[in-house]
């Protein structure tokens, strides 16, 4: 007997489903760097463009022993930890009540979205003008940088909370308060967490402005100074701590998320 | 206790018309009875569980309890939605109604363990909904509506969102459970099966507007109706019910 012909058919979207070994995330990373490296020690850019990986470690652990990049830094932290938790915390409670009171949704939504288009730094001159060369200004203007983002997040969060949910909930002896407190809040966390994110951005933006025009001190500060000496090897640590200070920031709130949120 | 529905009716005000959904609704639900609602997509069913259950104001009409001896009468909905908070988990949504009455520690833990068992629950109390079937989902606003011990019991096509098989099975459970409980109960459906098994009598509604077209009292043991010997009697009450409904039916699937 003859056999008859075949065509097995294969897994055309096998590709969908390509498992990725954990070292991969490192992979690029430290290509990079030493791709860095190389370029450098070979002397294809002048170091003072590019200074080296290993260079600019070397001066950050002296700027560690002079004690130099830790003044600065928790210069920058305070700044940005008060002015961020300042905003955050205004944010989501007048987010709250935005989304819960109609009459406060229709007098202060157009006021907040006349606000929010403009970049922050503006304001900073008349801030300073306001509140004196100190601290203040500083933080004022995180504050405001981090207030919007989470303000309209928030607010788009309670608006999509699933109207059955506040039924079942007063249909089950739920009083306004506890309406607020045990299903508004925890059903819009999520979409207040995508505006903490957004936000944590934006503060280290506006955290090295402000710094870079009016402050002695500070990451932003550093970066500026160096920068007008040609020194750029200083200049390097302070943008790499700015991104490590960036994952940091990130990495931190997530996994506040993940802690607050494990209904996700 | 009764629940007394009288003359009410709903007009919804659209910015072009108006639409009557409801039309001269009268009936009561007696202690202990379990009353179902049965109509045709668009017959105002829903609307009326959301009206008994204090969710929208009627047009004209009223809803009230009689005989409440000056008790607050309490009620419950098993939402077609289900409606489960996800932020909960299955103990912390079923002992949700007992929190809200503000009742003890001890009280919560008891009663929430009892219902979590009754609906058959127990090992997923720490679960939370989204890793939970849809059948295990309902189960769970069941025993979250069963535990505050509700003087009115409002269940709103609790079923419709399973498939064929789990819905038998949750049928079956259910008619378990009311037979241990006996609470009063006001079932919305457009499965007539699922009425004729479930109910002490059948309100069916008619459509445009939405009115009673006739109230069948279900004359067979609440137990077993879907056995051989009953099969006879099933169908008469089916079909009986259907064609009451079908020429509605048919209208609706028209109009889309």
């Amino acid at each position: 007997m003859m056999t008859e012909p075949r065509q097995t058919i294969t897994n055309r979207v096998a590709f969908l489903e390509q498992r990725i070994p954990k070292y991969a995330s490192v992979l690029g990373i430290t290509g990079l760097l030493l791709l860095w490296e190389i370029i450098c020690r070979l002397n294809i850019v002048p170091p003072l463009f590019l200074p080296a990986p290993s260079a600019i470690l070397t001066d950050a652990w002296e700027m560690i022993a002079t004690g130099e990049l830790f003044k600065n830094l928790f210069a920058s932290l305070y700044r940005v930890g008060i002015g961020y938790a300042l905003g955050a915390v205004l944010g989501i409670v007048i987010g709250l009540i935005l989304g819960f009171s109609r009459w406060t949704d229709a007098i202060v939504t157009p006021i907040v979205y006349s606000i929010y288009p403009i970049p922050k730094i503006a304001l900073l001159p008349l801030i300073i003008l306001w509140l004196g060369i100190g601290e203040m200004p500083k933080v004022t203007i995180i504050a405001l940088g981090v207030f919007f983002p989470v303000v309209i997040n928030t607010f788009s969060g309670v608006k999509n909370v699933d109207p059955i949910l506040i039924k079942a909930a007063v249909t089950f002896g739920s009083s306004h308060a506890n309406v607020i407190r045990k299903v508004i809040l925890p059903g819009s966390l999520p979409m207040i967490f995508a505006g903490l994110k957004l936000a944590a951005g934006t503060s280290l933006l506006l955290l090295v402005s402000a710094e870079m025009i009016a402050a002695q001190q500070g990451i932003g500060a550093m970066v500026l100074h160096y920068g007008n000496l040609m020194i750029t090897t200083k200049l390097m640590v302070g943008v790499l701590l700015l991104s490590l200070l960036g994952l940091l920031f990130n990495r931190g709130l997530q996994w506040l998320e993940n802690k607050l949120l494990p209904w996700k | 206790m009764r629940i007394v529905v009288e003359n009410v009716a709903k007009t919804f005000i659209d910015s072009k018309r108006e639409v009557t959904a409801l039309q001269n609704i009268n009936f009561a639900i007696e202690e202990q009875e379990f009353v179902v609602l049965v109509g045709p997509s668009g017959c105002g069913k829903s609307t009326l569980l959301n009206i008994v259950g204090g969710l929208m104001s009627p047009t004209d009409g009223l809803v009230y309890f009689e005989g409440t001896n000056q008790k607050q009468p309490n009620l419950a909905i098993v939402f077609q939605e289900i409606a489960l908070f996800p932020w909960r988990n299955v103990f912390e949504n079923v002992v949700y109604g007992l929190e809200e009455q503000g009742a003890s520690k001890q009280e919560i833990q008891e009663k929430g363990q009892h219902y979590i068992d009754m609906v058959g629950l127990n090992g997923f109390e720490k679960a939370y909904p989204k890793q939970l079937s849809g059948g295990m989902k309902q189960r769970a606003g069941i025993a979250r509506a069963l535990s505050v011990e509700p003087d009115l019991l409002l269940m709103d096509e609790p079923f419709s969102a399973l498939d064929a098989q789990t819905r038998t099975l949750m049928q079956e459970e259910l008619l378990t459970i009311w037979n241990r409980t006996k609470l009063s109960t006001l079932y919305v459906t457009h499965n007539i099966q699922e009425a004729v098994y479930l109910a002490d009598r059948v309100i069916v509604l008619s459509r445009h507007p939405g009115t009673i077209k006739e109230i069948i009292r279900i004359d067979m043991p609440k137990t077993g109706r879907d056995s051989e010997q009953n099969r006879e009697q099933f169908e008469k009450y089916s079909n009986q019910i259907w064609d009451l409904i079908r020429h509605d039916a048919q209208e609706a699937l028209l109009e889309g």
